[in-house]
């Protein structure tokens, strides 16, 4: 078993100007775990999408409620646990983007959620049913991905 | 405080839209607001120039996906400009090169629009 090094975590209130808080956290912690700009934009990325998920459906706007935000660095993987204690939210509702539905419609779910999926190598959900929801997000050094991947 | 800013300028029968900072799920109304008075204003000929936008999500994404197809209906379009390659990366994932229009220079966009109204 590889030992994972100290976690980091963060807390913040469910608010959308919250996310300069959480891309600040997760550039901080990125760039100190040594990725290259472009992953570090896209970790960035994947966990402004799933905060923003978190404010829109799990808290549908409330601005008072809590995501708390825990980064495990180890030496093959970088993992992002977000937790929230709002509506759980079931990703396989989400249909994959058919682009051409959201012209117009003003329908603009999915497309966070197809983009964590692009962005990092593991995207998961796990609901503890009246407790809490957790997004967890993987992403690893680029040298052991193609491993990984095989 | 989120860093985002909209410049509007017209000329030429377009309207240019200049975004600056970064597009998220709080600044992304602004952009609504920008597209929806372009639509009051009656001006469909809309070029984004993207050239100081540090970031965007798919919040800011959603919203040309709303505002496109109300604007293509009046004849015009959004072509979108100067993109730097961390913002247009964000873009192609999602498939927008096939849906937009997308230049490398603000003048290469005007100039589509000029070459259409001939």
């Amino acid at each position: 078993m590889e030992a994972e090094k100290k976690h980091i975590s963060k807390r913040i209130l469910s608010r959308t100007e919250s996310l300069v808080e959480v891309r600040k956290f997760v550039d901080g912690a990125a760039r100190k775990f040594g990725f290259p700009e472009e992953d570090i934009a896209n970790i960035i990325l994947a966990v402004d999408e799933a905060c923003t998920n978190i404010i829109k459906h799990a808290y549908q706007y409330a601005v008072d409620q809590e995501i708390e935000i825990i980064i495990f660095p180890s030496t093959r993987s970088f993992e992002i646990r977000i937790y929230d204690n709002g509506k759980s939210f079931n990703p396989s509702l989400i249909r994959p983007p058919e682009l051409k539905d959201h012209l117009g419609h003003k329908r603009r779910g999915g497309l966070g959620v197809y983009l964590m999926k692009r962005l990092m190598d593991k995207v998961e959900y796990n609901f503890i049913p009246g407790k809490r929801n957790e997004v967890r997000l993987v992403k690893y050094r680029s040298d052991v991905s193609t491993v990984t991947r095989r | 405080m989120t860093d985002f800013k909209i410049h509007h300028r017209d000329g030429d029968g377009v309207s240019i839209i200049e975004l600056k900072g970064y597009l998220d799920a709080h600044t992304a109304p602004d952009l609504e607001t920008a597209f929806q008075k372009l639509l009051n204003e009656k001006k469909y000929n809309v070029v984004v120039n993207c050239r100081d936008l540090s970031y965007i999500s798919s919040a800011g994404l959603g919203v040309f996906m709303a505002y496109v197809e109300d604007i293509r209906k009046n004849m015009g379009d959004i072509k979108l400009t100067n993109m730097s390659s961390k913002v247009y990366n964000v873009f192609d994932l999602l498939g927008f090169p096939l849906l937009y229009e997308i230049f490398k220079d603000e003048q290469e966009a005007v100039s589509r629009f000029k070459e259409i109204k001939k």
